[in-house]
Formats: structure tokens, sequence, C-alpha cells
């Protein structure tokens, strides 16, 4: 174990799965200077322009270059810069990449990972801190990552560049700088696993991306006033890991979805809809969603903080739970 | 228009006949194949929208007869002909079409998705100009393997006014990428004419702008057409970069099969059934020595093999239930599944 960053965590991916498999190369706006963020610096000057490319700024080009580079024995990473510069590229990820291999029979696969780095960070506004993984949930062909530590930014990359379909892989921005312990060695997080966080028997909490730190330091909290949160990271979006957090609702009978993200029909929906359907007769109270209100993000931080989930509104939520009485 | 057969009748005594023959083999069985993909709308075979290339065959098949199997092909949701010529099976195709087991693709996507992967024709597209992109990356693919083979992507002139034009073409130029791009150029945007909707003075300029080498042919002239796509293709394969071909061809049909197409002039439409693509290569036989009876062979073979064709897919079975649920991905359930 050593301590890296996020952002150095996926970086070692990169270059950990470009020496393992050539077929594996990257194209993208500004990667051969290191990438907006420097996910990729001195990537060019190790593998060369070739497999660290530089792009114009098309990002339906991108995209779909990247879909006929699939069908055609490589393994593209696609940077899109911002998870919203994406939007210029969604038909070449949701009717070509998402798509082909259904459509066409299954005659061939696309094996390409699309990196969208999402969320709010450094007052970025209404276009450059979306998160929208709701979006891609809701279409068959993808599946969808969101790492929210380095250990799984290394683990989850490598195993989304070796998924023989396409990923659409949403790293947060706020978390480049964000440094925890990465195993030696070639690590792979399995995709569709979620991790328990923190073990609990009082209210779960189902969360990804950055917002499963929030969740953790709001859990500290409740714990010391005594209440046990059991602490969900999906990792994963699609699939989701509906095993372990049904087993967790099970135990603890409550469940609180925390996302980053719009709260109207956000992922979160998706997963208290299933709970309720499955497990409504061992709720003890009504599911709870924490989101964003149906705002777009605003430049100043005050009310930039509107669209923020606070670690205080999730301690409150928590609360409610445990003390929901029904009516009699 | 109508120069092609007096082309075809100076250089009469220097034509290969044997290949032109082939040629006039593959456009009639082009033809005969989206006839009856037609007539069998009054059977319900066919279920969807089809967009029928009928008049537009000298395109595809001049274009095709220069490429290799192991080259890829993109094409259009007008793209039966593109495919045939390419060296798809005729019967998987009207499978497909039909929607029924043993289809191109398992009868999952129809005439607007076929795509044979095994004689290197990467896909027909449902989106217009969306396959201009994945020309390009496929061409990219095929550069950063060192490879030989090269791409060609057939579009329509609607799709020059999309996006994925400008930055595919600026793509291919930017890398040097071994893909020609081929601007099928029927008159028609869907059910509008092009040139009331197009700036400028077309695809051709538009290419040379971004440094694309460009040439605007007479696309009912399978003589022309062919003869530039293996100049085109021989440029590629000399590493001399990407390149466009501007088609000027006609629609005969409206933009689907069941579009009457009332919106377009009568006498156009006349001039260009006189121009027709099949009768015109058919003549510059004729007049090239090729015997009456090979040349009306040509026609009755297609029509007969077709006909034959359609009777197999038409009783070939619906493609199992199961299958619905195959290919989406591999990871997660694609069904409902009640927590046990």
């Amino acid at each position: 174990m050593s301590d890296i960053t996020y952002l150095e965590a996926g970086r070692r991916a990169v270059i950990e799965e470009m020496q393992r498999d050539e077929r594996v190369w990257a194209l993208g706006e500004d990667l051969g200077r290191g990438g907006v963020f420097g996910q990729y610096k001195g990537l060019a000057e190790i593998f060369g322009p070739a497999r660290i490319a530089d792009t114009p700024i098309s990002e339906a080009c991108i995209m779909g270059a990247a879909v006929g580079a699939a069908m055609t024995g490589t393994r593209p990473i696609v940077e899109m810069r911002f998870s919203d510069f994406a939007l210029c590229a969604i038909d070449e990820l949701v009717n070509q990449a998402a798509k082909a291999r259904y459509m066409f029979g299954g005659q061939m696969r696309v094996p390409m990972v699309v990196r969208e780095p999402v969320g709010m960070w450094r007052s970025s506004a209404a276009q450059h801190s979306q998160s929208l993984e709701s979006w891609y949930t809701h279409i068959p062909g993808l599946v969808v990552v969101a790492p929210s530590t380095p250990a799984d930014n290394l683990g989850l990359l490598k195993s989304a560049i070796r998924n023989d379909d396409p990923v659409v892989y949403l790293e947060h921005k706020d978390l480049w700088g964000f440094t925890g312990p990465v195993p030696e060695g070639d690590h792979l997080t399995p995709l569709g696993e979620a991790e328990i966080v923190r073990e609990g028997d009082a209210v779960t909490i189902v969360t990804w991306s950055a917002m499963r730190h929030v969740c953790a330091r709001a859990a500290e909290k409740l714990a010391v006033e005594g209440i046990a949160v059991e602490l969900i990271d999906l990792r994963t979006l699609w699939p989701w890991d509906r095993e372990r957090v049904f087993a967790s609702v099970e135990k603890t009978g409550r469940l609180l979805v925390v996302h980053e993200a719009v709260t109207v029909s956000g992922f979160g929906a998706e997963i208290a809809a299933s709970v309720a359907e499955a497990l409504h007769h061992r709720l003890k109270a009504p599911v709870r969603r924490l989101g964003a209100p149906r705002i777009p993000i605003a430049y100043a931080p005050p009310l930039e903080d509107k669209a923020r989930v606070s670690q205080d509104s999730i301690t409150d939520a928590v609360r409610s739970l445990i003390g929901y009485a029904p009516a009699s | 228009m109508g120069q092609g057969a007096d082309m075809g009748a100076d250089m009469g005594g220097n034509l290969d006949r044997e290949r032109f023959t082939a040629m006039l083999d593959t456009m009639w069985r082009i033809r005969a194949f989206e006839e009856a993909a037609v007539r069998s709308l009054d059977e319900k075979l066919v279920l969807g929208a089809i967009h029928p290339s009928i008049g537009q065959e000298a395109v595809a098949v001049g274009v095709c007869c220069n490429m290799e199997r192991e080259d890829l092909l993109l094409s259009t949701h007008r793209g039966h002909g593109h495919t045939l010529a390419k060296g798809a099976d005729a019967l998987a195709m009207m499978r497909e079409l039909f929607g029924r087991a043993g289809g191109t693709c398992g009868g999952k996507g129809g005439s607007m998705h076929i795509a044979d992967f095994e004689v290197g024709m990467l896909g027909a597209n449902g989106v217009v100009g969306a396959n201009i992109p994945i020309a390009a990356g496929a061409a990219h693919a095929l550069k950063l393997r060192g490879e030989k083979r090269i791409v060609v992507c057939i579009f329509g002139d609607g799709a020059i006014n999309r996006g994925p034009f400008l930055e595919g073409l600026n793509w291919a130029k930017v890398f040097d990428l071994p893909v020609l791009f081929v601007c099928e150029d029927n008159n028609f945007s869907a059910t509008t004419h092009t040139a009331a909707m197009t700036a400028g003075p077309g695809a051709a300029a538009r290419a040379e702008s971004l440094g694309l080498p460009a040439q605007t042919i007479d696309g009912n002239d399978a003589v022309a057409v062919d003869e530039a796509a293996r100049a085109a293709i021989a440029a590629l394969h000399a590493g001399e970069g990407p390149r466009l071909l501007h088609c000027k061809t006609y629609r005969m049909t409206g933009h689907t099969a069941v579009d009457p197409a009332g919106y377009r002039d009568a006498a156009e439409v006349e001039r260009w059934r006189a121009a027709d693509p099949i009768l015109r290569l058919a003549e510059t036989l004729r007049v090239a020595g090729v015997s009456d009876e090979r040349i009306a062979d040509a026609k009755a073979k297609a029509y007969a093999e077709m006909d034959e064709i359609y009777a197999s897919a038409r009783d070939t079975a619906w493609p199992d239930v199961s299958h619905a649920y195959t290919d989406v991905q591999d990871l997660g359930d694609p069904r409902e599944r009640p927590f046990s």
C-alpha cells in the first residue's frame, strides 16, 4: 500500500493497461500536454503521440471515431474533458456505441471507455459542473462507473478498460487531489460490486462518487450520537449491486439515497423504487432521497451551495428516518 | 446527364467488358432486391421503413467494385445497394428486412441497421451523417495498427449539413487517414430539395476547403464512378490522404417506399428516368460488343434470384424470443429481476 491521489490513480491505470495491451490508446483534447487536469501527464512521452492522441475540439468526432476504432480491433479511451461536453457527442454514445452490438446482432463489440469528469468544482457554473449519470444508466448497452477513492479509480478504470462493452466512466473533479491508499500490483476492482464503507444496523445510506465522503463524515457524527449507519458506495451504477443494497436494507429497514445530481429523475429514484418494490414489507420508514434541487448550478458560491447536499442535510435526514413514527 | 452512354460508346473499344458486365449483374441484383423489398410491403413482410436506392445503383457498384473484401465500408439508411455490392448475402439481407432468423443481424436491426462484418460492411446507419466519424475512427484504427486496408464512407447530400461531416472530414485530414468519402447526391434531404437547404457550392467545395481533394462526377454513369473510385482508392493506398467523391445521381422513389414523392417535378423525374444508370451501362456494353442475350440475362437472372430469395425469406421463422435479451452487454441482467 502507498498513498497516491485519485488523479494519479487514474493515470496509473491508463499506464498499466496501455503497457499490458497494445490495442489500448487514448484520444481527446490536449492529451499530449497531459490533459486538462493532468490525468495524462507524461503519457505522450511514454507511449508516443499516436497512442496518446491530441484531437481537435470535435467531441462528436472523438466519440464517433472511438466507436469506429473500437469496431476495428482497438480499445480506445475517450477523454471528454468535462462530462458536460459529452453532450455534444450524445448521438455517438447513445445511438452508436451503446447499440451497435445489439442492433448488428452481436457481430462485434464496442470496447471503449469514455472518461467524463463530473461534479461541482471551483465555481465552474452551469456548463462545467453537472452530474448526469442517470442519463447513462437509462441506456441499454452502457456500463456506468463512478469511483470515489484512489484505490477504486485505479481498480475500476483498469476493469473498465478490460471490459468489452462501452463504459461511461465518471470521475469527480473535486476528488482529483484526494489522497488515499492504493494496493501494489495489478489491482482490479470488479465492475458491478458495491463497497460497504461502514457497517451499521440503523439506517442504510447508498451513495457514490464525491458524496461518499460527505456521507462518511455524516456517519461519523451520527455514530457519536449512537446511530449506526451502514454506508454503501455503489461504485458501479450499471449494473448496480442490488444484492448488497437489498441485504443491507433488510437488516436496517431504512434507506437514504444521497447523490450530487438533481433529485428529480436522478439514479436515486431507481434505487428507491427498486427497494420499495422488493422490500416494502421490511421498511420501518419511507425511503428518502437527497440530491440537488432542480436548478442549474450557479457560479457564486452562496448560490452554488444551494445545489449541494450538505453534511447537515444528511444527518437530519437520517435522524428523521430513525424518528419516523407511522401515523396511527 | 445523358452523356454517359455517349462516353461509353466512345470508349467502347477499350471497355473491360467482363468487369462491366459483372457490374451490370450487380446493379440488376440491387434493383431486383429493392423492388422485391418494396413489393413485400403489400404482404407486410418488410415491417418498418425502408429507403430504396432505386436509380442510384451506379454509385454503389462503381465504388464497391474497387474495394477488397477486407476493406471497410460505412453506409446509410439507404444502404441496401452498398451492402449487396460489398458482397453481403442477399438472402440474409432479405431475412433481415423481414425481421427473420438468419437475417444479417439476426433480425435485430432491420433495413436501417444492416451490417455484415464478414465482408467489411460496418453498418448502415439510421442517423444521417453519423457514419462519418465512425469511418474516420475505423481508418484511424487501421493506421494505428499499420494495416494496408482502406475505408469508404458513403453518405447522402443531406449529411453535408450536419456537424459530423465537418468534424469527420477535418479529422481524417488532420490524421491523414486512408478514407474515401463518397457523397451520394440524390438531390433530396428526406422530402426536401437539398439545394434549397444548402449554402454555397456543396460537398466538393466543402471538402476542398479542408484540403481534401474532391471530384464531382456523373453518379449515374457506372463507368465514370468506377474510374473515379479506382483512382481515389489507389491514391489512398499510395498514402495520399483522404479525399471525397461527389456523385450526382437521383432518387427515383420517395424518401421511404411509401412516400409518393409528390413534391417532385414530373419533368425532372422523367429526365432522370431517361438517364437510368442500369440502362445506360447496358447500352454502353451493347455498343462495346456484349451480346443482347448476355445483357438480357443479367436482368433475368437477377429477378429470378430475388424472387427465390423473397420466397425463402418469407418462409423463414422469426428469431427465438430469447434473443431479445442477448448481446445487450456482458454485465448486468437486462430483464426485471424480482427480489428473492
